[in-house]
């Protein structure tokens, strides 16, 4: 069996400008926040980004990386709106497709077993339909009825986040919900996994059942160990969401000026700068509390 | 018992939502349908099955708000995937908001403006296309206005009558009732809005001032009273901080 482990460096190496790439998690829940830091320290661009998505499109678009969004949604959970979402939907500055939660869902299916569409009754009747003026009905043919062809949402590649996994490529989910990790690393012709730890593969069982193992090292094709490479999104029982943190990002997202410096105290240095910038972010608010 | 208060007319009509829904996935978005979907639970519907928002369904729910860490009896799980696939099977029944909604039930979520180019983005079309198509939908409105009550929406998210009307594929579209803080909508076999009741103290000139559209009030019966158990459940068991105060404001009469 293969060792699939890499540096955050190697997996930034293997993504391409223009590529379409799936981004797992939800909303602000276990996102490869990591990865999705990495390519920002790239000069990958004019990517299509496949999401139900957090900060992760927040972040690739406010660095402009971002050619067009494919998403059921866009929200940071306790924030309604991501605001570098709103503001590039606002500018008109990317093209877009939103698609009906569910049919985001039928669409990341069709792909995962490489069929070009699947049928379904979410969107009938909608201006979804509309906003994506490529997507069209079928007839049943069993039945007086009509559906959406919901187009196959293929990828290039996936990026997911998982509390655990082996250097071979088995993920392995803690959480509450899997979301829809499986079905981005089926639905991409290759798939990059964060973990917080890497374990022994006799050491998964220990953590979780057998049912928490998530992923298939059928599916993997890189392993990365990235300890906190949600934050600041939910990677619970291992943390959960900084939401400190995430109402600082916000509100530096608002106002070009606070962007900057928000950009140059976090992200404009490596991943291990990030987390210990981070950490002085609540050491100060810590010590101002106190002061209050 | 201290006097009654708008909230509460709202909240139990609201909880007369799901008086016939038998055995189905209760899904509300908002304070006072989920202050509904708790009370009915507790009266008329004990088959409804409750979730704490996130993956779980609860049989003793956790305080409204709050998620199966904080207490309550877990009953079943349901991770996101399952709840797109509950949809599908038609065992749910939704109540949600309406950033727009259009004299046919047609509602928006998603944006103000062009979808190109929107003047303000707004939460997306969410599961809303997906809940009408599927099963019976109704809308909850804090706050009725006529920015909320227009002419037109600017994106159909949730699917209204007219727009069904001939869809083949829609044969499981149902849409209940329109609750605001001012009355309860239902629909004419036109299609079309109309009054069912004004709450107490509410005229049918505020209501005909406050909606974008022609909607006649004249003659419309009041919106019933919570009667003392409902209201003992409410206060004491459903919602003892008041949040479904937050949400709207006021006594039942002037």
């Amino acid at each position: 069996m293969g060792d699939k482990s890499m540096s955050l460096e190697d997996f930034a190496g293997a993504v391409e400008s223009g590529m379409t790439i799936g981004i797992g998690g939800w909303g602000s829940r276990r996102k490869p926040m990591a990865l999705v830091r990495q390519l920002l320290r790239t000069g990958v661009r004019d990517l299509t980004v496949v999401t139900f998505g957090g900060p992760d499109v927040g972040l690739l678009c406010a660095a402009g990386r971002v050619r067009k969004l494919v998403y059921g949604f866009v929200s940071l959970d306790s924030i309604a709106l991501d605001p570098h979402f709103r503001a590039v939907r606002e500018q008109g500055a990317v093209e877009t497709a939103e698609y009906d939660e569910g049919m985001f869902v039928t669409g990341l299916r069709a792909a995962a077993s490489r069929l070009s569409f699947l049928p379904t009754r979410a969107g009938l009747g909608s201006d979804v339909l509309t906003m994506n003026p490529d997507l069209v009905t079928i007839a049943s043919p069993y039945a007086d009825e009509e559906y959406v062809a919901m187009r196959a949402l293929r990828l290039d590649i996936a990026l997911v986040h998982v509390n655990r996994a082996d250097r071979t490529g088995n993920a392995q989910y803690l959480g509450p919900d899997p979301y829809f990790d499986d079905l981005f690393a089926m639905a991409a012709d290759r798939c990059y996994v964060s973990t917080e730890r890497i374990v022994e593969p006799q050491d998964l069982l220990t953590a979780g059942p057998a049912q928490s193992l998530l992923i298939s090292r059928l599916f993997v094709n890189g392993v990365i160990e990235t300890p906190r490479g949600a934050h600041f999104t939910s990677c619970d029982p291992d943390y959960g969401r900084d939401e400190a943190f995430q109402a600082h990002y916000a509100s530096a997202a608002r106002d070009t000026d606070s962007w900057r410096l928000f950009r140059k105290t976090f992200l404009d240095g490596d991943e291990q700068a990030y987390h210990e910038a981070v950490a002085e972010f609540h050491a100060n608010r810590e010590g101002q509390e106190k002061s209050r | 018992m201290t006097e009654i208060t708008r909230a509460e007319v709202c909240a139990v009509a609201c909880a007369d939502v799901w008086r016939d829904a038998g055995e189905v996935l209760a899904h509300t978005a908002g304070v006072l349908p989920s202050v509904g979907a708790r009370l009915a639970r507790l009266t008329t519907s004990p088959d409804l099955v409750l979730t704490d928002g996130e993956a779980y369904f609860m049989s003793d729910p956790p305080p409204l708000g709050r998620t199966a860490a904080d207490g309550g009896v877990v009953e079943g799980w349901v991770p996101y995937r399952r709840v797109f696939d509950i949809v599908a099977s038609g065992r749910r029944q939704s109540m949600m908001g309406a950033s727009q909604i259009d004299r046919y039930g047609n509602q928006n979520i998603s944006l103000i403006g062009d979808w190109r180019r929107p003047t303000r983005q707004l939460i997306g079309v969410r599961g809303a296309p997906g809940n009408t198509a599927n099963h019976r939908t109704d809308y909850w409105v804090a706050r009725h206005t006529p920015k909320v009550f227009v002419e037109k929406v600017d994106v159909v998210c949730g699917v209204g009558n007219d727009r069904a009307r001939g869809v083949k594929g829609l044969r499981f579209h149902h849409l209940g009732v329109v609750i605001t803080n001012l009355a309860v909508l239902d629909y004419g076999d036109d299609g079309r809005l109309r009054v069912r009741s004004l709450h107490p103290g509410v005229t049918p000139q505020e209501v005909h001032t406050n909606t974008g559209f022609a909607l006649d009030a004249t003659g419309a019966p009041e919106t019933r009273l919570p009667d003392e158990t409902e209201l003992r459940l409410l206060r004491e068991v459903v919602d003892p901080l008041g949040l479904r105060e937050r949400e709207v404001s006021g006594g039942a009469r002037p």
